[in-house]
Formats: C-alpha cells, structure tokens, sequence
C-alpha cells in the first residue's frame, strides 16, 4: 500500500443556500479544492451523499457532478452510508490511491437539504434507521439519541448542564470559523431553555439542516513531496457497522462502531490515542459528542459529560474536540459532514486554522458516524 | 410509509410478534431472519415473544416525522422483554411524568398511522403501562 | 348444547364529562344528566379504532377460552364505524388472532345491534356444526354530530364472545330476532355524522322493538321475567333500559350490573355485549340472564343465558369490564376530544 497525502482542500460557506443548487455548490466546493491542490488531471472521484434522491429527486449523483465539474469520462461513484457518507468516500479514495488503482482522486461530500419542508427533511435523515421496527413507530433521529442520552444519564449521572456545555463550546469554536453556519457564541441557559425537540434533547442540542459542500484532492505522498506541497498524510482508517436499530444494540449508552473503527484507524497509523492532538467528531447531537468521546477512548466508560464540564475537550483542553465548530455550529450538509472534518484536519496541520489553530497540531483524528451508530469511519491524519 | 406490500409483508410481526429462535444457541431474533447475529447458525424455529417486560430508555418526540404530524408529541421507548428481546415502539396510555427507565409496560395492538384520508390504515404494537 | 366459551372486553380509558361539552354548546348540562341519566362517556384515543378494540377483546375472550385460535372457524365484527368502507374488519382481527387462513369473515353492520347479530350468526354456527368455535365482536368508536343530542352519550368500546360446545361458561338457551323497517336513525354513503328522527326513536322504535322481542322469547321459551337473575339491554341512554324493564316487568336489581351507560356512553354495537360481560363478571353458576340489544333500522336480538360453574375459573383470566370502566381514567377538554374525534377540519 502506497503512502496518501491530502494537497488540496476546498469548503465555502455552509448555510441555508436557497440561491444555489445541490450542483452549482459541489462544483464550486470542488473547484476550490481543485485549485488548492494545482493539478490538472483527476483520475477518479468519489462522491458522498446521503441522500439525493430524497432530498432533491435526483439520484446517478456522480455521474451528474462529474459532467457538471466539466470531467467526463473521469469514473465517478457515490457512496452512502448515512451521515458517514462522507467519511466513507474519504476512505474509498484513501483505497483506490493506497492500492495504486489511482493516483490523483477527486473526493467530495455535499447534501442539498432545504428544498423540503422540515417533517419531509426529518423523514428523509430517518431513513438510516429500520424503517420497519423504529421508523415505522414514529421514531426521529432526535428520537433516537435522545433516547440514548436518557440511558446514558441514568446509568452514568450525566446532566442536562453537560450535554449543553457541549454546544456552548462547539459555538465557541464555531464563531471562529468564517464558514461556519452558526457563527456565533450561545450559553448553557440558551440551550436549556431552547425548545425541545425529544427529551431531554433541545433544538440547541441538535445539529441543524444545512446545505453545503467539501472536498478534498488526493494523491500519493511521494508525488506530494515530489510537488512541494505540504504534506498532510492519511495515516490510518477504519470502518466498522453495528446493528442497526438502536434496540438490537447490546449497550445502548456505548458507540462500538466507532470503537472498532478507531482501533483500527490508530492502529494503522501506529499511533496511541493520547498521541493525538486534535479531533473532529460526529457531534450530530450533543450525547453523541458525549459517546464518542468515551468510545475513541479519551475518556473511560460514562466519563464523557465529565470531560466537557472539565474542559477537557476544550479549545486548549487536553484532547481538543471540534475546533472547527463541530456539526452543532458549523452545519451538517449530511454527505459533506465527513470531508469537512478532514478540510479541518488538512487546515490545522497546515498551521494554517487563522484563530482556531491548535498549536503544534501534528497528528488528527475525525471520526464520522452514520444512523444511530450503525455505521462509523476514523481517520488519523499526520504532518509531514 | 410502507407501501401495501411492505406492510403486509410484516404482519407476521406487527399482528402477531412472530419471531424466529435459534437452534443452536437460542437467540430470539425479532423480525425472524436467516442468519443468527449470535453464533452465525442459519437453523432457526418460530417462536412468539414474551407479551411484557420494562422500559429501558424512552423519549417524547416532539418535532414528529411527515407521516405522524398530528400525533405529536407522543412517547416512544425500548422495552426490554420477559424473554430478553429488546424492542422499540410508542409508549402510550402514559402520562409523560409516569414515564421512567424500569417501567413495566405490555404490548397491545394498536393504530400507527395511516395513508391520508383515503389511504391503507396501517397496525402494529405499542407499549401501554403493566 | 352451544355457548359462550369465553368473553373479553375492552374500553379505552380517556373519558369526556357531559358538563365539558355543554359547556361548549350552551346546551343545559343538568337536563342531560338528569333527563338521560349520562354523566360521562369514553373517547377512544386516535391510535384506537374498532378493529384495535377489536382486538384486544378478543384476546382477553382467548385466554377466558383457553383454545388454540386456529381452530377458530369464524370471526365476525359488527361495527357501525368500521374503518374501511371497502375492505373488512374482520380480516385484521382474524389475522392479530392467529385464526387465519381457515376461517370465515364478514363484517356486519345493523346500527348498535351489529354485535349480536354477529353473537347470533357465530352461535348457530356452532350448534349446527360447521365450525368447532366462532368469535363475534360488538365494537365500536360511534360519532355524535357536533351539537347534537348524540354527542353526549356517543362513546367506544368492544366486547367480544367465543362460542363453542365444551367448556362452556354460559349456555345458550334460546335465541330471538324481531325486526321490521324503520328510518329511526341512520347514516348515508360518505355522510360523517347519523341523523336521526328525535322522539320517534323512542317509543315506536327502541321501546316497540326491545319488548317485541323481549315478550317474543320469553313467551317462546315458556318464562317470565322473574326467572332471570338478570337482564340486558341495549343502553342508548341511561333512562331507556330503566324505563323498558319496568314496563316488561323486570326490577332495578336485575338491570344494574349490566346497567353501564352513564359512566361509559352508549358503545353503539358494545353497547349491551358490554353489559352482557359486566354481568358474567359478577354472575354466579345457575344464574339466568336475559340479553335484548337493539338496532335502529331497526330490530332487537335476545338471547336466553345460563351461566355454568365454569365462571368461577374464569372470570378473572382477563380485566373485569368494571375495572376498566372505573379506573385509570383520563379526562378530556373538549377541544382535545374534537382533535381526537377529527371534528375540526383541518386543511387538505
């Protein structure tokens, strides 16, 4: 397996985009990355969506965007797995350079969410779970992860305060992402006194309906030296399922695949967990941040709301989560979400995350999760 | 929701609970299905599931999918049954504070949704407090 | 000899005052009380309908019966509010039982008499041998014109009875139909709401069918009405079956533990099936009840009931239908009752 280096990235700014299109914002997002990486030719591109067919009737998705960026015949091929469709089609093309099958690989994620109405929008994201046995009765993906933070508060204690303590920093980092949706500072009063969506879980816990795009350039590492490029290399990834609905889970207030999926990714990068110096997570909702953070291993089994009230995953915590804002502030275009993490990665081991910037990032991890958990993709990433 | 035929299709289960036990290790598996999830053994017999057991989380949904705008908010939960099956379904016939992890609840047979005015009307089980 | 071989009922538990939708018509709530003896109703929750209540009857009226469904050769619902127009009750309460594919169904209608006119076609049935054991169900979630006289005693319920010859925890003696052509009340094709023709629902239609088959079936029978421990009629308000008991001769005492209308409504075709399984409730062996329904249409079915010892066993496999009449109730304001009845029109 070769070496694979991330040269380009591109992301503009997330939001509701009425002017735009599900088109008009991959490709500009694509050229962006394009532009930054300085290549002509792309041999491959992968595509992540969740959804958009749902969201905007349109399915053949890659084939569309690969004539909209002006690139037939590249090959072309979307990949879904829920809101780790991103994620995935990272980890697609990391395997299609890796393996040799390509050399430069267009990956982009993007989803087109506010052309329905909220309960079609809400609808559409539930169909990652079993639409027989929990979509069928009416479940949510509020539903769903709310019902996981109410196991998690009985058995471990974590409180209403630390689930809002996620968000406050999440927007606290957000307000220093010019991109980000949700520019902007909120309070744990500000979200405890938001409207509930599912208990205990309030709007201000949930992470919005946005629409945008991110992608990334792909290409040997040896060809990245080659060009002088700074070097941000993919060290690791890993994928892993679990069941599912959340009811065949044998621990409702544990995230295995996300587990599985790291000890794999660190495994491949040779790398300890406490060797990494900054994380974006899937923080769709604030109990999920909670979860991971447990599961990645940064916190010990139902420590997770702990960590956030001691500002342990705080900007200049120990283990800084979601610098960029997290899904809560930044937005979650569902396909683009998984890209976006590693845009974020690539800008911080560039030096170059303006007053985000963690000082002396060298190693990162994002980790992606599709459904209620069903589905998780990490990857570590390293400066050269 | 489902079309007719997807309904249909699993009126086994949503009528009648219908599950599948597995030969060699006993995993009830709810819908039936042809591998185990547990020993990976493809034999399975019918079996019923237990008609009650107790929440172990649950929820009020509030901002509801298309198909139950109307109903909300409405309790959901995850029961875990007598027999050891862990399910999901409404929570009805419940004030919303007598709701807690560890109530005992039995299942009864009631409406969904259904398709519109003029559509299929569509069955299945919920949790109703023991 | 054929019979009752289990019984099951089933009442939701939301209830609405007479008080509450008075209040919202301007209408007199005393007269109503007083006048019709009602004090309140049961709602059904918009996730019940009359195939749920369906149902759950039945599977209380299966574990009294103690069968295996599937030897269950016929399963009837009457419903004035079956929720197809096209397409049967019967079949999703035939399939929630386990009884198909072998069965016979049919859906029956006949106003608030479409529950023992299934009882009837269920029972002889059995007695002639066609089928080892047959379910009949009176359910219904009845709607009154918003308003209207109706909307106070308009209310849902089932109850449901297994027939067969073994086991039996009642016996049927005899059995009696009276029936004639008569517009008292009735509901047309794609109309929401049943009209009906005030006062001449009263004398010439409940009262001149309910003893026309009353004295019908004692006379065929060779008894009268201090034979009986108790009796049940069809209960459209709480004055009506008072009133027509003491003209046919019978006391307060025989009617009242059947007597269920002013706390629960009228449940239209679970009207007296219910109070058929409130009675067995209480019943003891030997004991002889009289069940006399009523239809509006309109027609009277009676039946001639023996109770065996067998009731002792199982009445209390299954809820008593007092205990689900008189607690874990839930009170409505009217206008949650007008959501869940759909009374307000919505757009689209």
């Amino acid at each position: 397996m070769r070496d694979v280096a991330i040269i380009g990235v591109g992301m503009t700014k997330w939001g509701e985009l009425w002017e735009k299109s599900l088109r008009t914002i991959f490709t500009e997002t694509a050229l962006l990355a394009i532009d930054d990486a300085g290549v002509d030719k792309i041999d491959s591109m992968v595509v992540g969506c969740m959804s958009s067919g749902l969201f905007v009737g349109q399915e053949h998705l890659a084939s569309l965007l690969a004539d909209d960026l002006g690139r037939t015949p590249v090959p072309a091929a979307r990949v879904e797995s829920a809101c780790s469709s991103g994620g995935l089609a990272l980890r697609q093309g990391f395997i299609e350079v890796a393996s040799g099958m390509s050399d430069i690989v267009l990956v982009g994620g993007v989803e087109k969410m506010t052309d329905v109405t909220g309960c079609e929008a809400t609808y559409a994201l539930g169909t990652a779970a079993d639409q027989e046995y929990e979509g069928y009765h009416g479940l949510t993906f509020p539903g769903l992860y709310a019902m996981m933070a109410v196991a998690h508060m009985h058995r471990y204690g974590t409180t209403r305060e630390q689930l809002a303590m996620v968000a406050v920093k999440n927007h606290d980092n957000g307000s220093r992402n010019p991109l980000a949706q949700f520019p902007f500072k909120i309070t744990v009063d500000g979200v405890l006194n938001s409207v509930l969506v599912a208990d205990p879980l309030r709007i201000l816990d949930c992470s919005p309906i946005t629409d945008g795009a991110a992608a990334v350039v792909l290409c040997p590492a040896d060809m990245a030296r080659k060009l002088k490029k700074p070097v941000v290399r993919i060290a690791g990834s890993g994928q892993a399922t679990d069941t599912i609905a959340l009811a065949s889970r044998k621990d409702l207030t544990w995230l295995e695949s996300t587990h599985i999926a790291a000890q794999k990714a660190l495994a491949m990068a040779g790398r300890k967990v406490d060797e990494i110096d900054l994380f974006e997570v899937h923080d769709c909702f604030t109990i999920a941040e909670i979860m991971v953070t447990e599961a990645l291993g940064l916190v010990g089994k139902g420590r997770g709301g702990q960590a956030v009230e001691e500002g342990m995953t705080a900007r200049d915590g120990r283990f800084p989560v979601n610098p960029s804002g997290g899904l809560k502030a930044k937005g979650h275009p569902v396909g683009a979400t998984g890209v976006a993490q590693a845009v974020e990665i690539v800008k911080q081991l560039r030096g170059q995350a303006g007053d985000r910037q963690i000082k002396g990032a060298r190693w990162g991890l994002a980790q992606n999760m599709g459904g209620s958990g069903g589905s998780s993709v990490v990857h570590v990433f390293e400066a050269e | 929701m489902p079309t007719p035929s997807r309904y249909w299709r699993e009126i086994p289960q949503r009528y009648r609970m219908e599950a599948g036990k597995c030969k060699a290790c006993g995993f009830i598996a709810f819908p039936p299905r042809a591998v185990c999830p547990a020993c990976g053994a493809r034999e399975f017999v019918p079996a019923k599931l237990a008609d009650g057991g107790k929440l172990l989380t649950y929820t009020i949904i509030r901002v509801p999918p298309q198909p139950f705008e109307d109903q909300a908010p409405y309790a959901v939960g995850i029961a875990e049954l007598d027999d050891g099956v862990k399910l999901t379904a409404q929570v009805v016939d419940c004030d919303f504070a007598d709701l807690k992890v560890g109530l005992r609840v039995r299942l009864e047979f009631r409406k969904l949704s259904e398709e519109g005015l003029a559509g299929v009307i569509y069955y299945g089980y919920k949790f109703v407090p023991e | 000899m054929a019979g009752i071989i289990g019984y099951g009922a089933y009442i939701p538990r939301n209830r609405i005052r007479v008080e509450e939708i008075a209040k919202v018509w301007g209408a007199d709530a005393p007269s109503f009380k007083k006048g019709l003896m009602l004090e309140e109703k049961s709602v059904p929750s918009p996730d019940q309908d009359t195939i749920t209540m369906a149902v759950e009857g039945s599977k209380r009226a299966l574990k009294r019966a103690g069968i295996d469904p599937r030897e269950i050769g016929a399963v009837y619902i009457g419903s004035e509010s079956h929720p197809y127009a096209v397409k049967p009750s019967g079949t999703v309460l035939a399939e929630a039982i386990g009884a198909t594919p072998a069965v016979h169904t049919a859906d029956l209608e006949f106003a608030c008499k479409a529950g023992t006119e299934g009882m009837f076609i269920a029972l002889n049935l059995v007695r002639a041998g066609a089928v080892k054991y047959a379910l009949a169900v009176g359910a219904d979630t009845s709607q009154g014109a918003p308003g209207d006289a109706l909307e106070y005693s308009a209310a849902a319920g089932a109850a449901a009875f297994l027939f067969g010859k073994e086991r039996l925890v009642a016996e049927i003696l005899e059995t009696y139909s009276y029936t004639t052509d008569m517009p008292d009340f009735w509901r047309r094709e794609y109309q929401y709401y049943p009209q009906h023709g005030g006062r001449f629902t009263g004398e010439p239609a409940y009262f001149a069918h309910v003893t026309g088959s009353a004295r019908g079936i004692m006379s065929k029978a060779g008894m009268k009405p201090a034979d009986f421990r108790y009796v049940v009629f069809h209960q459209p308000n709480g004055k009506f079956p008072l009133r027509v008991g003491e003209m046919l001769g019978f006391t307060k005492k025989q009617i009242e533990p059947g007597w269920l209308v002013s706390k629960l409504g009228n449940t239209y075709s679970g009207s007296s099936p219910l109070g058929l399984t409130a009675t067995l409730d209480i019943a003891a062996a030997g004991d002889m009840i009289l069940l006399v329904s009523y239809g509006s249409g309109a027609g009277s079915d009676s039946f001639v009931i023996r109770v065996t010892e067998r009731i002792d066993e199982v009445r209390d496999l299954a809820p008593r239908t007092r205990t689900l009449l008189d607690t874990n109730k839930v009170y409505l304001e009217y206008g949650v009752y007008a959501k869940y009845r759909r009374k307000i029109r919505k757009a689209g």
